[in-house]
């Protein structure tokens, strides 16, 4: 059996957003900080960075995760998704993009596109059969504004158009 | 946090030997950077096994389910071999966290979480950065939550060093199935019983007399041990099984208590019943007593009240948790009423 090779600074290669990238870093940094900091995608917002809030969800391999509870070196030869990269090229957003600004489904914005993110996956799981559903797998997601009935329209809405 | 070094390991032995010469173990990592961020954990090596693919999968065989320590809380929540022959377990994964972070989860990191108590859970890097006293954090410090009236402590267990409960949802449900844990360590392997696994602040002081830091100590995995995966024996009653999960919010939240309860009836009479509390004690509660009681007896609200009330006689309260009594005893009542299928 080998001995493992520990070390300070990794790199990570990620698909982020449909592009192939690939960072050094040391070894401590989460998939947050790495987003944020380093690839200057600031749309995933640092809210609490303990796993309270959700405002840091994105999409690792199509499932939604806390990207402050994530260590970024995990992520290495995963597919990233971001709130960036939901939009088509042609500037067309996303249908749950689409579905918030339809049902006026925030305020201030900050939980915004970690709802939004967190939305994608919850309509793709299909977990949006009832108003109640929705409200018990977006509950990883606080809105201090309080925007929840609209939130839980917005999925509702995106789930209708996504089952076409 | 301080950075640490990392590296990934391929299979189990790789970690296991990288533990034993000081390397922390990170799986999904949803409680291990928050103790690294709070200073709970203090790391220079980080050995990842997120990545040892044998661990995460979830089968069923002669002997039950087994379960890999890396199967994530969804995971396990969604398997319709759990829904189907455990549903207490699948419940209780499912009231965990929340839908993103029980997608990074792992069986095994969650029974190992710590307590939640807000004392302990201060951000204090450094050993002398406590704004409070804490003896899991501090040995000999003192305990600054016993007399704090915070709701979430222990009934069951506790002594004067610390008073602190074991919040894991699955923890319990795994308890009343009568799970076994399987280990693997720089010796070999061993089996340890989910009802055995957590020890209490009075098992710990009873296993360790000699150790000044014993309020540290919640399990009986040893150093640079590591979970390989959970046993869970299928029989009529884990198939009749329900977690209760009471709390201040209605997802996304810590239980105040829980209760787990799994359930054989014969002819309106209870043939087998097996539950556990969470949230009451430094480990799954299980209420051997009361369960041994409640054998043959009819399947009515007013022979689980019994039992039951017996059975929570025996709790210790602290000053501002006392309602948790009835409310534990309730919990119970109603995981096995929904077991039996009854309405509640």
């Amino acid at each position: 059996m080998s001995t493992l090779n520990f070390a300070d600074s990794v790199t990570t290669r990620l698909q982020l957003n449909g592009k192939s990238t690939s960072v050094d870093h040391e070894a401590r940094v989460s998939l947050l900080d790495l987003l944020r900091e380093r690839l200057q995608l600031t749309g995933t917002k640092k809210g609490c960075n303990e796993g309270a809030c959700g405002a840091c969800t994105v999409l690792v391999d199509g499932q939604r995760v806390n990207a402050c509870m994530t260590l970024a070196a995990s992520c290495d030869g995963r597919d990233v998704r971001t709130i960036e990269g939901l939009a088509g090229s042609d500037g067309v957003l996303h249908a749950v993009q689409q579905a918030f600004i339809d049902e006026d489904a925030f305020q201030c914005g900050y939980c915004t596109p970690g709802q939004i993110v967190s939305a994608v996956a919850c309509v793709q799981e299909g977990h949006t059969r009832s108003a109640a559903e929705i409200a018990e797998w977006m509950s990883g997601n606080l809105c201090r504004c309080a925007a929840y009935p609209q939130i839980v329209a917005a999925v509702q809405q995106a789930a209708k158009r996504a089952k076409g | 946090m301080r950075n640490f070094a990392y590296a990934r390991a391929a299979n189990a032995e790789q970690a296991v030997a990288a533990a034993a010469r000081g390397a922390a173990i990170i799986a999904g990592g949803t409680e291990f950077l928050n103790w690294m961020r709070l200073g709970i954990a203090d790391a220079d090596k980080v050995v990842d096994i997120s990545g040892i693919d044998q661990l995460r999968d979830i089968a069923l065989d002669a002997n039950g389910i087994r379960i890999g320590a890396l199967a994530t809380l969804n995971q396990i929540g969604e398997s319709e071999i759990v829904r189907t022959s455990a549903p207490v377990l699948a419940e209780a994964c499912l009231k965990a966290a929340s839908a993103q972070l029980r997608n990074r989860a792992t069986i095994g990191g969650n029974i190992l979480q710590k307590t939640r108590c807000p004392y302990f859970r201060a951000e204090a890097p450094g050993a002398n950065a406590m704004p409070w006293p804490c003896n899991k954090r501090v040995a000999g410090s003192g305990c600054a939550a016993k007399d704090s009236r915070y709701p979430r402590l222990a009934l069951f267990g506790w002594n004067d060093a610390c008073v602190a409960t074991q919040p894991s949802d699955p923890a319990v449900a795994l308890a009343a199935l009568d799970a076994m844990i399987e280990v693997v360590g720089p010796d070999g392997r061993r089996s340890i019983s989910m009802t055995e696994f957590h020890l209490s602040q009075q098992d710990a002081a009873k296993a360790h007399p000699d150790r000044k830091d014993v309020a540290a100590i919640e399990s009986r995995l040893r150093p640079s041990e590591l979970i390989e995966s959970f046993r869970v024996p299928v029989d009529a009653a884990s198939r009749c099984s329900a977690y209760i999960k009471v709390r201040e919010r209605e997802s996304y939240e810590y239980a105040m208590v829980s209760a787990a309860g799994a359930l054989e009836l014969n002819g309106g009479r209870i043939r087998t019943v097996r539950m556990a509390l969470g949230s009451v004690a430094q480990k799954p509660w299980r209420l051997t007593q009361a369960e041994a009681a409640l054998r043959g007896q009819p399947f009515e609200a007013s022979a689980l009240d019994r039992a039951l009330g017996a059975a929570l006689s025996a709790a210790r309260p602290l000053p501002g948790n006392e309602f948790k009594v009835q409310l534990a005893r309730n919990a119970a009542r109603q995981a096995l009423l929904i077991a039996g299928g009854a309405n509640g």
